[in-house]
C-alpha cells in the first residue's frame, strides 16, 4: 500500500539573511490510517514541518511524496489542487469566515474542486451531521461556542474526503471539556481509517496518537 | 509531461457568487467604498446633462426669432436696367418651399415729409422713412397691432392709399384713434392710416416708418430707386432656415439665381455645439477628476480589504484556490462595487439634472450617450482600481496568510 507521507531527506532553510535552517534533513513515512502526533517546544520547527507536509511551503532539499506523488515535480497551481483534494486542515484559530453560516463555511471547502453546488450542500450537511452539528446549520461563527466552531472546521476539513487530516493545535483554544469532545471526534475518525497528523504542545493529546514524533531545534526524531 | 493532478476549478457562477457575497456581507464598507464612484459618475452625468440642457436652452432662445428668418436682397447695381429682382408671384414661389411660413418683398422708399394736415408748404415738416412692403413681408416682420389692422392683398393689389404707422410716430402726429379714419400726408399724398403698430419683433425700425403697400408705392413713387434695393423677408419653421435659404434663390430667379444674395441665420445647432463644446471640455475634466478620486477611494479600500482578509486568502489557498482565483474574486468584487456606484451615480446624476432643470423651468436634456455608458464607467473605474490590490492578493503565499 502506498504511504500517505513519505519524506526523504526533506529540509527547509530560510534564506535570510542570515540563513536559518528551520528543519534539518528529515525522513518520515506515515502509512494510511496512522495517527501521528508532532510535539516540540515553541520555535523548534513544528510549524515549518506542518507547512511542508500541508504543501503550504516547498522543501529546500529532499523529496516529499504525498500519496505517492512527488510534490517537487508539481507547479504551484498543481500543488494547490493536490492540497485542496488530499489534505484537510484543522487550525488552532478555526479560520471560519465570520459572515458565513456553518453550512456555508463547510461548503467553502469544496469550492475549488469543481463540485456542483447541490452536491456541495448535501456533502456539507452530511459532514456537519457527522460532527453532530446538524442542528446549527444556519448559525454564524459568532453565535457558536469554541467547540462548535472547531467541529465546523473539522467538518470542513473532512468534506473533501482527504487522505490526510492535518491538525495544528486543534484544542489550543478550547477548555478541557470541549477539547475532550473534539479529541474523541478525532479518535472516531482514526478508528474509521483516517490518517491524522497532529501538531500539539499537549502531552495528553500526543499520548492518544499511535506514533509521536519530536522536533527540537529543527531535528526530527521518532519518539515511539 | 502530464501532471498526475488535475488543476483546481472555479466556475464563473461560483466566482460571481463569492464576489457578490464578499460585497454584500459587508454592506457598510461596500457603501462607503462605492461612494467615491457614486460621486464621480453622478458628477459626470450632471455636468454633461446640464451642459446639454443649457445648450438646448440657448438653442431654443435663438431659434424662436433669429433662426427662422431668411433675408434675400437684390444685388443688381442698376435695377432699372436689369428689371425687377423679384417676380410678380415671388411670395407664392417662396411659400411653395417646404418649411416656409410667410414671405414678402419690401424696400425703402426713401425719406419723405409726413404730416397729419394737408399743408401746402411743407417747410419745417419732419421727414420720415417710408417703407414699401407686401402684406406677406409685414406679417413676416411679426408686428403687434396696437390699434386697427394690417393691410392685406386687396389693399396691395388695388394700390389702395393706406398706411401703417408706429405707435410713437402716430402720437407725434396726433393720431391716437382710427375710428374717424385719419389720414397722413406723405409728400403731400393723403394715405388713410388703417393700423398703428405697437411693436415689431423682427424689424424695430418699422415703428419709426410709414409702411405702405408695395403696389401703392410703385403707383405713387415708382419702383425701387438705385441704391435702395428691394429685399425679401422669409419666415421659416424652426430648424428649416438653412434648407430654405439654399433653395430660395433658385425658386425666385431660376434664370439668374446669382443676382440674389441670400442671408441665412447662423445654424443654432453649431452655436449650441460650440457653447456645449467649451463647457463640455471644461466640466468633463472636472467629472473625470471626480472619477479619479473615486477610483483612488476604491483602490485604497480594496487594498486595505486585501490586508484585512489575508487570513481568508490563506484559507482559500489551503482549499486549493490558485492565485488567479483569488485575484479574479477581488477584481470582481471591485468591479461590482464600481458598477453599483456607477448605477447609483447615474440615477443621482439624472435626477439632479431633472430637478435643476425643473427649478429653472428649463427642458431637461440628458443625452443617451451620457446615461447609458455611465454605469459602465463605474465598472471600468472599479476594475482599474481593483487591479493592483487583486494582484497583491494573488501573490500572498498561503503560509504567510495562515500565520496571521
Amino acid at each position: 500500500m502506498t504511504a500517505v507521507i513519505e519524506l526523504d531527506a526533506v529540509s527547509r532553510v530560510y534564506p535570510g539573511p542570515p540563513p536559518v535552517a528551520a528543519l534539518h534533513p528529515a525522513d518520515l513515512t506515515v502509512e494510511p490510517g496512522q495517527y501521528v502526533a508532532v510535539v516540540g517546544p515553541s520555535g523548534s520547527g513544528k510549524s515549518t514541518f506542518l507547512n511542508l507536509i500541508g504543501l503550504l511551503d516547498v522543501p529546500s532539499t529532499g523529496h516529499y511524496r504525498l500519496d505517492g506523488i512527488d510534490v517537487g515535480d508539481l507547479t504551484e497551481n498543481h500543488r494547490a489542487a493536490l492540497r485542496g483534494r488530499r489534505i484537510g486542515f484543522v487550525f488552532q484559530a478555526f479560520h471560519l469566515l465570520p459572515h458565513r453560516t456553518a453550512l456555508e463555511n463547510v461548503m467553502l471547502g469544496m469550492l475549488y474542486q469543481g463540485v456542483p453546488r447541490p452536491e456541495r450542500q448535501q456533502r456539507a450537511l452530511n459532514a456537519l451531521t457527522e460532527v453532530r452539528l446538524d442542528h446549527r446549520l444556519q448559525a454564524l461563527p459568532s453565535q457558536m461556542s469554541g467547540g462548535e466552531r472547531q467541529r465546523v472546521a473539522i467538518a470542513r476539513a473532512l468534506v473533501n474526503e482527504p487522505s490526510l487530516l492535518l491538525c495544528d493545535e486543534p484544542t489550543g483554544n478550547l477548555d478541557t471539556a470541549t477539547a475532550e469532545t473534539v479529541l474523541e471526534l478525532f479518535h472516531g475518525l482514526h478508528a474509521r481509517g483516517m490518517t491524522l497528523l497532529m501538531v500539539t504542545h499537549n502531552d495528553d493529546v500526543a499520548g492518544r496518537a499511535d506514533r509521536v514524533v519530536t522536533i527540537r531545534d529543527g531535528l526530527l526524531e521518532e519518539q515511539r | 509531461m502530464k501532471s498526475p493532478v488535475a488543476p483546481s476549478k472555479l466556475t464563473l457562477r461560483d466566482l460571481a457568487s463569492e464576489a457578490l457575497a464578499g460585497v454584500l456581507q459587508r454592506p457598510g464598507r461596500a457603501a462607503l467604498t462605492a461612494l467615491g464612484t457614486v460621486v464621480g459618475v453622478a458628477t459626470f452625468v450632471i455636468v454633461l446633462g446640464l451642459t446639454a440642457t443649457v445648450g438646448g436652452q440657448i438653442s431654443s432662445r435663438f431659434t424662436v426669432l433669429g433662426a427662422t428668418e431668411v433675408q434675400v436682397e437684390d444685388t443688381s447695381a442698376d435695377p432699372g436696367l436689369d428689371g425687377p429682382a423679384f417676380p410678380e408671384d415671388a411670395a407664392g414661389r417662396v411659400r411653395a418651399i417646404h418649411g416656409v411660413v410667410q414671405a414678402g418683398v419690401y424696400w425703402s422708399a426713401g425719406e419723405r415729409t409726413v404730416n397729419s394736415r394737408p399743408l401746402a408748404d411743407t417747410a419745417g415738416t419732419d421727414a420720415y422713412p417710408v417703407v414699401a412692403a407686401s402684406p406677406g413681408a409685414v406679417t413676416a416682420m411679426h408686428p403687434a397691432v396696437a390699434t386697427g389692422r394690417l393691410f392685406d392683398d386687396f389693399h396691395n393689389r388695388s394700390a389702395e392709399p393706406v398706411a401703417l404707422l408706429g405707435e410713437a410716430m402716430a402720437k407725434r402726429l396726433g393720431i391716437t384713434r382710427l375710428d374717424s379714419h385719419p389720414a397722413v400726408f406723405v409728400a403731400g399724398v393723403p394715405l388713410t392710416v388703417i393700423g398703428i403698430l405697437g411693436d415689431a419683433q423682427r424689424h424695430g425700425d418699422l415703428l419709426l416708418s410709414v409702411v405702405v403697400p408695395e403696389r401703392t408705392v410703385e403707383r405713387l413713387w415708382g419702383p425701387p430707386a438705385q441704391g435702395e434695393p428691394s429685399k425679401m423677408i422669409v419666415e421659416t419653421q424652426i430648424g428649416a432656415a438653412q434648407v430654405v435659404a439654399s433653395q430660395v434663390a433658385v425658386a425666385l430667379r431660376p434664370d439668374a439665381p446669382d443676382r440674389l444674395k441670400v442671408t441665412a441665420p447662423p445654424d443654432p445647432r453649431s452655436l449650441r455645439d460650440s457653447v456645449a463644446t467649451d463647457l463640455n471640455s471644461l466640466f468633463l475634466a472636472l467629472a473625470l477628476t471626480c472619477l479619479g478620486v473615486g477610483m483612488v477611494g476604491i483602490a485604497n479600500t480594496t487594498f486595505v480589504a486585501v490586508l484585512e482578509r489575508t487570513g481568508e486568502i490563506g484559507l482559500r489557498r489551503s482549499f486549493g484556490a490558485r492565485g488567479s482565483h483569488i485575484a479574479a474574486q477581488f477584481l470582481l468584487e471591485s468591479a461590482i462595487l464600481g458598477t453599483m456606484g456607477g448605477l447609483i451615480g447615474t440615477c443621482v446624476g439624472t435626477l439632479s439634472v431633472v430637478a435643476i432643470a425643473a427649478t429653472r423651468h428649463w427642458t431637461a436634456v440628458v443625452e443617451p450617450w451620457t446615461v447609458l455608458p455611465a454605469p459602465l464607467l463605474g465598472t471600468v473605474t472599479g476594475i482599474l482600481a481593483g487591479l493592483y490590490p487583486a494582484m497583491r492578493a494573488a501573490r500572498i503565499q498561503p503560509v504567510q496568510a495562515l500565520q496571521r
